[in-house]
């Protein structure tokens, strides 16, 4: 595997705003990540977790009140937006109205100073990139939300951004059109081999697109990782909880080495790095990878609470014999379907390798 | 809640209002139209008293100057409203903002009749103690002083409404300040701008009691030409005089309103 440029690396980076006459919030607190050349970086989070601050701190909107913002090594931090080779795709697009399509594509280029034969080539290219060749001349009022996404996007790919920033860009459109504009954005990024780094709070579309993940909170970054370490390998709590559903369990950690749960069983669990690994601790395990059985079969223990059916899968509540609520996922594969019903006695089993310990 | 349309004797109240309001005026127009020499008794149908009116030399005058004064204040006025709009809206907001919002708003607050003997007194120290007076001009500068606050007020709303991401896409897209303002901004703001010089040439085109105390020898503008006709025996002239003050200012208002429906 050859050696990955950092495109962009973001060094201690604060930003706290301090209104007169009220304490001052840190919206970033000493967050340092290193996003590399040719990613599909994202930045998830609940609403307020500093995500759009540091999408801004990048774009030049705004400014750190420390650390250093390094683009291919040259601090930018204090750069105006128009300095910067950076280029947004906004929420709400912010087409510029009183433009046509392809005025709005060729502006980046326009203000660069690029001559007009050149600006006129690139639009075209942009425009096939999206497929939107038919709608050039069109005001932008005049398109639909799914094509006015794809106008802003080939508006900030126009200028062959070093780095693009995509801050929440499919959360106005309905599902459909969602699921289309992430295999769309998944393809641009590919054929155009630009890195993009992607602001959302839905983890699905987190998980489902991006080659890493930073996962934010407080305006802090909690856990850095492929969408396999942040699903399967959660480091801390809220990691574990807010992506996807998970059991947490308490437990002390015997000398062997293994895992004496309060529920009674006593299970391998994986420890991250850094974990502690005595006295009381939080095991994580995912609801797919509990298996229900007969009582006599499984290592926890415990009676049906309730089921809860979805289709695809079917959640059964278990709760346990410590008086802890334990959830199991099962796929209706058909065939051999789970034939517990409410009341029944049950025990749980748990895929090996599967239950991790938390930091926290 | 309670639609008043449904309430009993709406309709009744609503057109007995609408007949105190516009009778007079109505009234003024038609008689405008009359053949006859006495203003009040109607003889038939005529555009005689118009025809009287252009081709009188002190209507002549008294519309050249109201339509300079009111270029000019029109111009003027708009231009500063902008840049105070934009001061206020697209900067950092800075201490003494809202005094400064509060004192470019004060005329529509202070009767005008003390901005008239203000303004009176202001030129006749300029006069006395630096022997300045710019004739016309005074009228001009008082104008265009008046004349801000009415151009501020849509441009100032329009900039609010504004999408600031707007903004931030232009510098995001390599557009320096000015060519962000140039090419983004300024055209977006068009309607605002026009909707308020519209405001700023109608309060301008029919000001009446400033215009009467600043104006010297000659400068007689329209509302003071037809006010110096009511004091003498009045024929139908001023009736058409009154109806052509009264288009144009309708036309303005309707031309502000259209504007800035049609771009919101």
């Amino acid at each position: 595997m050859k050696a990955k440029k950092a495109a962009i690396e973001a060094r201690g980076v604060s930003r706290v705003f301090a209104a007169k006459g009220q304490q001052a919030v840190a919206a970033l607190d000493d967050v340092s990540v290193t996003i590399n050349e040719n990613e599909f970086f994202t930045l998830l989070g609940p609403s307020g977790c500093g995500k759009t601050t540091l999408l801004r701190l990048i774009a030049g909107f705004d400014f750190p009140t420390s650390g250093q913002i390094l683009l291919y090594g040259e601090d930018i931090a204090v750069l105006p937006p128009f300095k910067r080779p950076v280029n947004t795709v906004f929420q709400n697009y912010a087409l510029f109205p009183h433009m046509t399509v392809a005025q709005n594509i060729g502006f980046g280029l326009e203000m660069l100073g690029k001559p007009r034969t050149e600006i006129d080539a690139r639009v075209s290219e942009m425009l096939a990139l999206v497929r939107m060749e038919e709608l050039a001349s069109r005001k932008t009022s005049q398109i639909s939300g799914g094509q006015q996404q794809r106008v802003a996007l080939a508006r900030a790919l126009a200028p062959k951004p070093k780095v693009l920033l995509l801050d929440e860009p499919l959360s106005a459109l309905d599902y459909k059109l969602r699921k289309d504009m992430q295999i769309e954005l998944k393809r641009l990024q590919h054929e155009t081999g630009i890195t993009f780094i992607f602001v959302t709070h839905d983890q699905e579309e987190a998980l489902t697109m991006s080659d890493r993940i930073a996962v934010m909170s407080k305006g802090k970054i909690l856990q850095v990782g492929s969408p396999h370490d942040i699903y399967d390998r959660p480091a801390v709590r809220f990691v574990a909880n807010f992506i996807g559903e998970t059991n947490f369990l308490k437990g002390i950690v015997r000398p062997s080495g293994k895992v004496k749960l309060a529920a009674g069983a006593e299970i391998e669990a994986v420890a991250p790095e850094g974990a502690k690994l005595s006295g009381e601790v939080t095991v994580v395990i995912r609801p797919e990878h509990a298996l229900l059985v007969k009582p006599t079969q499984g290592k926890l223990k415990g009676v049906v609470d309730n089921i809860v059916y979805f289709g695809t899968d079917t959640h059964f509540h278990v709760l346990l014999d410590d008086g802890s609520e334990f959830m199991v996922r099962q796929q209706n594969s058909g065939g051999a379907a789970a034939d517990f019903a409410k009341g029944d006695k049950v025990g749980v089993q748990i895929a090996a390798g599967t239950a991790r310990i938390l930091k926290d | 809640m309670v639609d008043v349309k449904a309430q009993p004797g709406f309709k009744t109240m609503a057109l007995i209002c609408l007949v105190l309001l516009y009778s007079p005026i109505l009234i003024l127009i038609v008689f405008a139209f009359n053949s006859g020499d006495i203003i009040m008794r109607w003889e038939g149908v005529s555009l005689h008293w118009f025809g009287v009116a252009f081709t009188n030399p002190e209507f002549q005058n008294a519309a050249w100057n109201t339509l300079r004064i009111s270029a000019v204040a029109t111009i003027a006025s708009t231009l500063f409203a902008t840049l105070a709009a934009i001061g206020m809206t697209r900067i950092k907001p800075w201490p003494g903002m809202k005094t400064a919002f509060m004192v470019i708003n004060l005329p529509l607050m202070v009767p005008e009749i003390i901005t008239a003997v203000a303004t009176l007194s202001f030129f006749a120290l300029l006069a006395q103690v630096l022997g300045l007076n710019f004739g016309i001009g005074n009228i001009m500068l008082a104008h265009i002083v008046f004349c801000i606050p009415f151009a501020f007020m849509p441009i100032r709303a329009r900039l609010e409404d504004m999408d600031l991401t707007l903004e931030n896409a232009a510098a995001d897209l390599y557009a320096t300040p000015w060519n962000a303002f140039k090419r983004i901004t300024l055209p977006l703001l068009v309607p605002g701008i026009a909707s308020g010089a519209a405001l700023a040439f109608i309060v301008s085109f029919d000001d009446f009691t400033i215009t009467q105390l600043v104006a010297g020898p000659g400068q007689t503008t329209l509302p003071l030409y037809i006010w110096d006709q009511t004091r003498r025996p009045m024929t139908p002239e001023i009736n058409a005089i009154s109806a052509i003050l009264l288009l144009v200012s309708v036309l303005f208002i309707t031309i502000s309103f259209l504007i800035a429906r049609s771009r919101k």
